[in-house]
């Protein structure tokens, strides 16, 4: 893997076109399907213009999930219905990383609109995991993980609804953050579920995660859930827990969880303890409902979100126009994928009239005693640790087939999205030669404590210096 | 439980063309989820207020000022049928 640091001493050894330019040599085979739209033009412009800036990304190669939008590259969501659609304008986040000199190289594979937990709903096939071929790479952010795991960039964007960013960190061994929500304007990030989700910054250590989500993090007017308020999150890079308690929420470790993923995990927290932090057990008895009442805002909201491609402005539109509705249906069952039209199905019937209150109702009020859970368990902790994902990466083709069996593995990603609380997930072990990811969680708007803990955690152990070996 | 019938009248609210051999497979799809969704019924929910939105935020108000916005080429340009400048959609009427 490749860090921010070695990056900016190869352009002052060399130059940015050149240090560009080898990074889309690295990209050009992609050999794991990382990714949908390599910019190699516009990257090399930028690289040579952005000689001499100095910015805190000058000329850093950064790839960017497909489903935010980049003025003049194509961003497809992965989808078909959105095939050749090219964004007049930039997201916020593209806005503050070319202000920061960051050298944008290519949009990256993910689920089909950010929908799915292994890189395998795509429309352009599945992006292969680099620790082992045979296995997915996570998802929804599958490509922004795996093309940092397989050293092609040191950053990538991901976004995270119900654990995208995090998920696709744990199964290819690197770092990602999925903010407060509020934190990082959604404006450009084209909608899945919009009360859930956030753009979370992806890279192959905490420092280099830290410095992105710097970049990227603050006030914009154009997202009303915006928050105002800037901070400087890099000052949070210290070597010390000392005092901090740690919480671990016993049913995190419930039914179906690798043996070797909470022996990882336990000893992350004891070696913490080590360093000073103290933990104790805390309950989070609304946990085991966190998946349904996920799915159910999640799809309800895409139900919504989604209702916009019709492909009158944009996207897939057939030949031969007939009555509106027959037009619209027959363009909207050929451009979305199975899953897509799945969740917009169930999204649907949740919110249709006398099913409302029994399920989008219902699972609001659930959402609610998450939340309680996570304020009541922060109480009298400072963070709290558990398993990003309760099993290593699962093989290709392995779960596709069953839906429900496939949103399982969200187990422990989605409470973080329905509370609204940041979260980040980094290595912490191995298993069978394949990563394992430890979750930190912490309070509203305090990325600085968990940013603290997984640089401390980081500093002390070694398996950031581990990567697959790629040809 | 739902039916083929239900899942092809979701098609319709939803416009999305169900076709006739598709319908089997999504009812039992769409039931299996319907029916892990169910396990929501066993929490008591009756003193408790629905979470819309994380962060207690309302009323984002900004100054109502003309700032710069797409040019009319600029927002049509992606559309696959344009007629005078305008989105061409299909006859609704």
């Amino acid at each position: 893997m490749i860090t921010i640091s070695e990056i900016l001493e190869e352009i002052s050894n060399s130059s940015a076109e050149e240090v560009v330019s080898s990074c889309l040599e690295r990209i050009g085979p992609n050999n794991f399907n990382t990714f949908i739209t390599i910019a190699k033009e516009s990257a090399l412009k930028t690289a040579r213009e952005n000689e001499g800036h100095t910015g805190p990304l000058a000329g850093v190669p950064i790839a960017i999930k497909d489903n935010i939008s980049t003025k003049g590259i194509q961003t497809t969501c992965a989808s078909r219905i959105l095939g050749g659609y090219i964004p007049p304008y930039d997201a916020h986040v593209i806005e503050r990383l070319k202000e920061a000199g960051a050298v944008i190289v290519g949009k990256v594979n993910m689920d089909e609109f950010a929908m799915g937990t292994s890189t395998e709903t795509s429309h352009y096939g599945p992006t292969l995991n680099p620790w082992n071929t045979k296995t997915v790479p996570g998802g929804s952010s599958g490509g922004s993980a795996a093309t940092v795991a397989a050293g092609e960039v040191p950053l990538a964007l991901g976004s995270d609804t119900g654990g995208s960013v995090r998920c696709p960190a744990s199964f290819c061994g690197v770092v990602g953050l999925k903010p407060t929500y509020g934190v990082i304007s959604r404006y450009g990030l084209i909608s899945y579920a919009n009360s859930l989700e956030q753009i979370g910054p992806i890279a192959s250590n905490v420092a280099d995660m830290t410095l992105l989500f710097n970049v990227i993090a603050g006030h914009d007017p154009r997202d009303s859930t915006s928050v105002p308020g800037e901070k400087e999150y890099t000052k949070a890079l210290v070597d010390d827990v000392k005092g901090l308690t740690i919480g671990v929420p016993k049913e995190y470790f419930g039914e179906g969880i690798d043996q070797a993923v909470e022996k990882s995990v336990w000893d992350g927290v004891h070696r913490l303890e080590d360093l000073g932090a103290s933990w104790q057990e805390v309950e989070m008895p609304h946990t085991k409902y966190a998946l349904a009442a996920y799915y159910v805002i999640a799809m309800s909201e895409a139900s919504s979100n989604l209702a916009r491609f019709d492909g009158m402005r944009y996207g897939l539109r057939l030949e031969k126009d007939h009555d509106w509705h027959t037009t619209y249906s027959a363009i909207r069952a050929q451009g979305f994928g199975e899953e897509v039209k799945r969740r917009i199905l169930l999204g649907t019937y949740a919110l249709s009239a006398g099913y409302m209150d029994k399920y989008y109702l219902k699972a609001l009020k659930v959402r609610t005693l998450i939340k309680q859970d996570f304020e009541r368990a922060l109480k009298s902790t400072d963070v709290l640790i558990a398993p990003t994902m309760p099993t290593p990466a699962f093989k290709l083709g392995e779960k596709i087939s069953d839906p429900l069996t496939l949103y399982m593995a969200d187990v422990n990603t989605v409470p973080v999205n329905l509370s609204g609380v940041p979260s980040v997930s980094l290595p912490c072990g191995f298993s069978n030669g394949l990563p394992i990811g430890l979750q930190i969680m912490g309070k509203h708007f305090d990325e600085e404590t968990i940013i603290r803990t997984a640089y401390t955690f980081e500093q002390n152990t070694d398996f950031h210096t581990k990567a697959p070996e790629v040809a | 439980m739902i039916t083929t019938k239900d899942v092809e009248h979701i098609g319709w609210l939803a416009r999305l063309k169900m076709e006739e051999e598709q319908l089997e497979g999504y009812t039992d799809q769409l039931n299996s989820v319907l029916d892990y969704f169910g396990q929501l019924d066993e929490v008591d929910t009756k003193e408790v207020e629905p979470t819309y939105h994380v962060l207690e935020m309302n009323n984002v108000f900004r100054d109502d000022e003309v700032t710069d916005c797409l040019s009319q080429d600029e927002a049509i340009g992606n559309a696959p049928k344009t007629q005078d400048g305008y989105f061409k959609a299909p006859r609704i009427i």
